[in-house]
């Protein structure tokens, strides 16, 4: 708890740990994401917001390494990782959901979660079959930091069951506690909320906030719910049809006319493509 | 027991057992498109490559441990290269493209096969004897208990490994879903390669069973003919299927053969499998046990 209180007071001091420079994206002629810029504060959480197709979760997948932008750069901590495959920037500490479920459907809960810890784990292909042991003692460690998040995430009684048989924000609450199950510096969520009924929202954003806090996590955000974004932010980036139009405190935001009119269309200000 | 029944328990039961080794050959294709979504055409060729060079290695007087191992390590070495240079590239292609590749390495096997081994069919001498082995009423030849043992023995072995292994569990992580088993830190490359080479491992026993069983030549690659009716039955995907389509397949062959073939002077244990076949494809197209799963373009 110490930890994470003096990483907020870092925060403060305007640390970046993942920093966005310039980025964009173009699928043939369409342009997604053009020459965005994020900083992310170590410890904060920062949402990113915008009406469907603004380029929000292409703007997630050039950070985890699916897409490769077109320009611009993905740092983490000082190191570029722009070019970097998603397993190698999953291994250096970005962790991530996705929008439709993505768990393993046909493994259960406890797989999923293991699954998690995968780049935790040391004991290579070859190390493992020759020396058993460690493996297996390894195996002990990485299974009492999952039933650690088990318990974090209340998912006591759902350990054996496959993914497939949980209900809908169960599944996004182990897809969470696999994210987490990584012990991630920076953890990308893509509408964690989506489809959630009010007392899963409340529950989720509990969750998101105690990852940050207890956890130290560093959170990105995608969210459409404006009511968990503006309690939960530290910093609202606002995106609209691929460009940033807007960034700041959730106060902020609410009261930038270009956001309003981005959401509201109220006259259309040029530039549709 | 009536002697119907005895000649019927005897059909089953080597229908069981050669069953069990169209089995073995349909889990090398079922490893790979389980993991890498990929078409293996090749199969039959694999095993009749692996053949080839257990018999080479015994010419050169080679114990039979030692040409298994020779096989095994070739047969990985193989399938470790082919992955890398043929399919690695082809990699995010459509499913077509590998299709087509694995359909001219088997040609290419085909013919080089016999160019750089001979074309005589070699004896693949195993020191089981010839003495039948009785089980019941009925007895098999050591060759096809040999061939279920082993067959067994692996899906022991791999029902193990993807059920409690970490790496199995990765790899099933793989074939649910690559983007995000990539996003789990899992690199999503290798395992094709460990697939690829598992299947390497499967079809240099099957290529000692049937090679043993058969005789070694360019026929042995027609084996591989057998995978499409058991995988189609068990499920494209899953490895308890393999082993149950093979043992519907070996059976119904069997009872084929037995009861049918004196009627019509022959021939039914060779089609029958492929009429189960379209069956199956007509009423269930997804198999037995295969993951009831849309493809969406």
């Amino acid at each position: 708890m110490v930890g994470a209180s003096a990483q907020r007071a870092v925060a403060r001091e305007g640390d970046n740990q993942l920093v966005v420079e310039g980025v964009s994206k173009r699928f043939g002629g369409v342009t997604a994401v053009q020459d965005v810029s994020l900083e992310v504060p170590r410890g904060g959480i920062v949402s990113i917001i915008g009406p469907n197709g603004a380029g929000k979760t292409s703007l997630l997948n050039m950070i985890s390494g699916f897409y490769k932008p077109d320009t611009g750069r993905v740092v983490l901590e000082g190191q570029d990782i722009t070019q970097k495959k998603p397993s190698d920037v999953a291994a250096l500490g970005i962790a991530r959901t996705f929008q439709n479920i993505a768990l393993f459907s046909g493994l259960t809960v406890l797989d999923n979660l293991m699954l998690g810890r995968h780049v935790r784990m040391k004991a290579g292909v070859l190390s493992s079959v020759i020396y058993w042991g460690m493996a297996q003692k390894e195996d002990i460690a990485h299974r009492e930091a999952v039933e650690e998040i088990i318990e974090f995430l209340k998912l006591q009684d759902l350990r054996k069951q496959p993914t497939s048989a949980l209900a809908y924000g169960l599944r996004k609450r182990v897809e969470l506690g696999r994210a987490l199950a990584a012990e991630p510096k920076v953890l990308l969520l893509d509408e964690p909320m989506g489809g959630m009924n009010q007392d899963e929202k409340e529950d989720m954003a509990r969750y998101v906030l105690d990852v940050n806090q207890e956890r130290g996590v560093t959170v990105v955000l995608i969210e459409h719910d404006m009511g968990v974004v503006m309690d939960i932010s530290d910093k609202v980036v606002v995106l609209d049809r691929g460009r940033r139009i807007a960034v700041g405190t959730p106060e902020e935001v609410q009261r930038n006319p270009q956001v309003i009119e981005a959401y509201l269309g109220k006259s259309k200000g040029g530039g549709g493509a | 027991m009536s002697e119907d029944l005895e000649f019927a328990f005897a059909l089953v039961l080597s229908g069981a057992s050669i069953g069990l080794m169209y089995s073995l050959i349909a889990l090398g294709f079922v490893l790979v498109y389980k993991a890498t979504d990929a078409i293996n055409f090749a199969q039959g060729e694999f095993v009749m490559l692996a053949g080839l060079i257990v018999v080479t290695a015994l010419g050169f007087e080679a114990p039979l441990i030692a040409a298994v191992v020779v096989v095994v390590l070739a047969m990985i070495g193989f399938s470790f290269g082919l992955e890398k240079v043929v399919l690695r590239p082809l990699l995010g292609r459509p499913v077509v493209a590998v299709i087509m590749a694995t359909i001219g390495v088997a040609a290419v096997l085909r013919g080089w096969g016999p160019l750089i081994f001979g074309i005589e069919t070699r004896n693949l001498p195993l020191p089981i004897g010839d003495e039948p082995i009785a089980i019941g009423p009925a007895s098999l030849p050591p060759i096809q208990v040999v061939g279920a043992a082993v067959a067994l023995l692996f899906f022991v072995v791999f029902n193990w490994f993807f059920k409690k292994s970490r790496m199995g569990v990765a790899m099933r992580a793989v074939a649910d879903n690559q983007q995000v088993a990539q996003a789990m830190g899992i690199n999503v490359e290798r395992y094709f390669a460990l697939a690829w080479a598992m299947a390497g491992i499967v079809s240099a026993l099957g290529g000692v069973v049937w090679g043993s069983m058969l005789g070694v030549d360019v026929q042995l690659a027609l084996v591989g003919l057998k995978v499409f009716p058991v995988v189609i039955l068990g499920g494209l995907d899953s490895i308890g299927g393999a082993l149950v389509g093979g043992l519907i397949i070996g059976i119904v062959e069997s009872l084929a053969a037995g009861y049918l073939d004196p009627y019509v002077g022959g021939g039914t244990k060779d089609f029958a499998p492929y009429v189960l076949m379209i069956l199956v494809l007509m009423v269930r197209p997804y198999g037995i046990f295969g993951r009831r799963q849309i493809e969406r373009v």
